[in-house]
């Protein structure tokens, strides 16, 4: 028998992701950004959150896959990994749910588009719902960052 | 008992005893004479000895009882000081630091120290003449735990100590002390009442013996006889202002109660029968009473009214402060702009007399953060003893302006580049004994080290009187490594080749040696001063002596900037990097090898397009006819910013960008700004090349 996991659901294009709660410090509305020049594409610039600067990047970019639009449900998920705090922009986060860790299964090769290694796994929900976890600190590895610019360049 | 609540208590003292341990015993040796001196290491010790014996750090506690033992005939005159003893205690002392520095990390302060305590042994026991005599006292501790083991409340030679003290006309007590039963820390407890007894006067005995009391193996009381200056009323009030105290009895003795206390010894010896281990140090103590007394006393009314004035605060919380403080700027600046949109009289008043105070209060906040250089400057009396040590020179060195206060933020950056200045200065500045009398010189160099403000600024120079810079060797230096071409060497000012030095790649000693001349150290000064927001510059006479000159800001937290704006993005530009703002003709740029240029000043500098460089969405200048520029300076360079629009001046609070976004070319960091913005801060360094 696994151990019960709250997980923070939230929606990029047609796919529903996961991240454990307590890596989740705030969910923001939409907010001014103020654009961080010669960055990668898929950081979008810096939010004030609360008087701390915090770097906000557009997840579905940092995955390669197409931005989609600014919408009203669009939300910043703040979370904090290894003393980093980084905001996500994604299309909709609405649920907290309860996952037993036993219905993690590992991941195949490549999932909607995004590699295996910045997943920790895919959840099974009821019957139909399939629900991606999301490994933070590969997905915010700094060194991949850079070389990423050095292919830009 | 749980022993980490006063673990942060134990670092702090214990490192202010080391560095009053390391001062000292750099003013004895100047001064080897000096008892006074003496007396203070030794205190520094004994208390150190306790503090680490009562928080469980054994090894730490032993060294310094070994370094005691050494003191403690030195200050009895039964052992002259000479450079093996410095050498060892000074060892003795790095062990400590680094100890401690375990402690620190969260180790258990162990090391091995035996060859260090071998040395302090064999000075104890052998390297004297009064050999004999001296290591008895030394040892007093083990010998008097043997003969007096059936002993009783005073050996013979306490009873001769405290009845020539009577004798000769001073104050002799018998105290006993009762801590509260709900006590915590019994050690710490005795150890500040040993602390007011022992300076107020001299501690002949107590029951139970020091060291016991250090390991808490005492109940609830102790007894205590001491010589003391001042009278039993305030002794009895200086004690119970020590908390968890229950009580206090004082009883001034005569020489008849004396006389009954000795003879009685033995019919009290079945309650007193543990070891009568009187400590080394309060039997040395006794030895010259009267002296000591008197030195005391003195010492006493210096500290006590600066210690009460201060307090120790948590760097976090003095950092939380400032963060709300920023908070609190930035609402400021966004009511003075809703002010002004509003319009009303008392509104606008109310938010102007807001302002007035908390610009008060942020010099205030600011004041909180300064700390003296002194912090930074106290380890190098050291340094640059065992420099000249080990690099055969003499050297004093003299520091001036210790007091001056500075940013924590810039202190705790500044120490690395000052230690390669200074060895810079002994390592090639100062010459050899003989080089120096052979130039007619003093053969002991001077190096000195000045701290001080000015305007905004703190300046910290470091000159000496050594061979100086030879600026025909280091123009050839540089030239022969492609630092400057042959061409331009012509046009360059003494001053502007002994700036060469800092150029990177450069190194003028022929032996790459230990200390500096790695070709690296300068040039990481210079890189260092200029991301601190300072600059640093070099003067030179050759054969007279050469002086570096570090300019610091006084805070890197709060600064004023000139906010811009390049189509909706706002940025803000530190004003100590702006030379002049000025709005040009677009004709009036000139084209040099495909780059743009301006006319300034009788000079040509570059114009860099700020649009272009952070492809800016929404801005470009190039449709313009006239343009605003901003020239900026790094050193004695020059180039013009062409911008939007200026916005205007403002204190703007630094923020960092978070560790995800480090090392963005041009961009220091960021701020809020009155509506809530962030903007970014240009880095005007990067953008000179």
């Amino acid at each position: 028998m696994g151990e019960e996991l709250k997980v923070i659901v939230f929606g990029i294009g047609k796919e529903e992701y996961g991240i454990e709660v307590d890596k989740v410090r705030t969910i923001e509305r939409m907010m001014p950004i103020t654009r961080v020049p010669k960055t990668p594409p898929f950081i979008k610039g810096v939010i004030n959150l609360r008087g701390v600067v915090v770097p906000v990047l557009n997840l579905s970019g940092r995955f390669n896959l197409p931005e989609s639009e600014v919408t009203e449900h669009t939300r910043i998920i703040v979370v904090a990994v290894n003393e980093m705090e980084v905001g996500f922009i994604v299309d909709t986060a609405n649920d907290v749910i309860d996952i037993n860790s036993d219905t993690i299964d590992t991941p195949p090769e490549i999932v909607g588009g995004i590699q295996a290694k910045y997943l920790d796994g895919i959840a099974k929900i009821g019957e139909d719902r399939l629900l991606i976890m999301l490994n933070l600190s590969e997905v915010l590895n700094k060194a991949e960052i850079v070389q990423l610019e050095q292919l830009e360049v | 008992m749980d022993m980490n609540a006063y673990l942060s208590m134990f670092i702090d003292e214990s490192n202010d005893h080391l560095q009053a341990l390391n001062d000292n015993l750099m003013r004895l040796e100047s001064a080897p004479d000096d008892i006074s001196i003496v007396q203070d290491i030794f205190r520094s010790a004994h208390t150190l000895k306790g503090m680490s014996a009562t928080m469980g750090f054994e090894d730490l506690a032993s060294l310094t009882h070994e370094m005691e033992n050494v003191l403690d005939l030195v200050r009895n005159d039964k052992l002259k000081m000479d450079s093996f003893i410095f050498d060892t205690l000074f060892q003795g002392l790095d062990a400590l630091e680094s100890m401690v520095e375990d402690v620190i990390q969260g180790g258990t302060g162990k090391a091995d120290v035996s060859a260090i305590v071998a040395n302090l042994v064999s000075i104890v026991k052998g390297e004297h003449k009064n050999g004999g005599a001296a290591a008895s006292s030394a040892s007093a501790g083990e010998s008097s735990s043997v003969s007096d083991a059936g002993g009783g409340m005073l050996d013979q030679y306490q009873s001769s100590v405290l009845k020539q003290s009577i004798e000769s006309g001073h104050q002799v007590f018998y105290i006993k002390v009762t801590l509260t039963e709900s006590c915590v820390l019994k050690a710490a407890r005795s150890y500040m009442v040993f602390d007011v007894l022992e300076n107020t006067g001299e501690i002949v005995k107590s029951e139970p013996p020091v060291e016991d009391l250090e390991q808490e193996k005492f109940d609830r009381s102790f007894t205590v006889f001491t010589i003391s200056s001042i009278k039993p009323e305030e002794l009895v009030a200086k004690i119970n202002s020590i908390s968890e105290i229950e009580s206090v009895e004082v009883l001034p003795l005569d020489e008849e109660s004396l006389a009954t206390l000795s003879s009685s010894s033995s019919s009290g010896a079945g309650k007193q029968a543990a070891a009568e281990t009187a400590a080394a140090s309060a039997t040395a103590e006794a030895s010259n009473p009267a002296a000591e007394a008197k030195k005391a006393a003195p010492a006493k009314t210096n500290g006590a009214p600066v210690a009460n004035r201060t307090i120790r605060v948590d760097i976090d919380r003095l950092d939380s402060l400032m963060n709300l403080f920023s908070e609190m700027l930035i609402d400021r600046v966004r009511l003075e702009q809703l002010a002004s949109e509003i319009k009303r009289q008392d509104l606008i008043e109310t938010v102007e007399h807001m302002a007035r105070v908390s610009s008060d209060l942020q010099n205030i906040v600011l004041k909180l953060r300064m700390v003296p250089v002194d912090t930074v400057f106290n380890r190098f009396p050291r340094m640059v003893r065992d420099l000249a040590k080990s690099l055969d020179k003499k050297i004093d060195l003299i520091i001036t302006g210790a007091e001056t206060e500075l940013d924590r933020t810039v202190i705790d950056e500044i120490g690395d580049p000052l230690v390669h200045l200074l060895r810079n200065s002994v390592d090639h500045g100062i010459e050899t004994v003989s080089e120096r009398i052979a130039a007619g010189k003093p053969e002991t160099g001077t190096v000195s080290l000045r701290a001080f403000h000015s305007g905004n600024h703190v300046f910290i120079e470091v000159e000496e009187d050594g061979r100086g810079i030879n600026s025909a060797k280091v123009l050839e230096k540089a030239i022969s490594k492609g630092i400057v071409k042959q061409e331009d060497a012509g046009k360059l000012t003494t001053d502007e080749i002994n700036m060469l030095i800092f150029a990177p790649g450069f190194s003028t000693a022929e032996v790459i040696s230990d200390i500096s001349g790695r070709g690296v150290g300068l040039d990481v000064v210079r890189t260092k001063i200029t991301s601190l927001g300072g600059n640093v510059t070099v003067t030179s006479v050759e054969g007279k002596g050469t002086k570096f000159s570090v300019q610091l800001p006084l805070t890197l937290s709060i600064i004023s900037a000139m906010l811009i704006k390049l189509g909706d993005e706002k940025f803000a530009i530190p004003l100590s990097s702006i030379v002049e703002t000025a709005i040009i003709q677009h004709s009036s740029i000139l084209h040099v090898h495909g780059n743009s240029m301006i006319k300034f000043r009788d000079a040509v500098i570059p114009l860099i397009s700020l649009s272009k460089l952070f492809d800016s969405p929404n801005y470009s200048e190039d449709l313009e006819d006239e343009h605003e520029v901003i020239v900026i300076q790094k050193g004695d360079k020059w180039a013009a910013i062409v911008i939007d629009e200026f916005i205007g001046q403002s204190e703007i609070v630094l923020k960092s960008l978070g560790k995800y976004l480090t090392n963005i070319s041009g961009i220091s960091g960021a701020t809020i700004l009155g509506d809530g913005q962030v903007a970014l801060i240009i880095d005007p360094n990067a953008l000179i090349k």
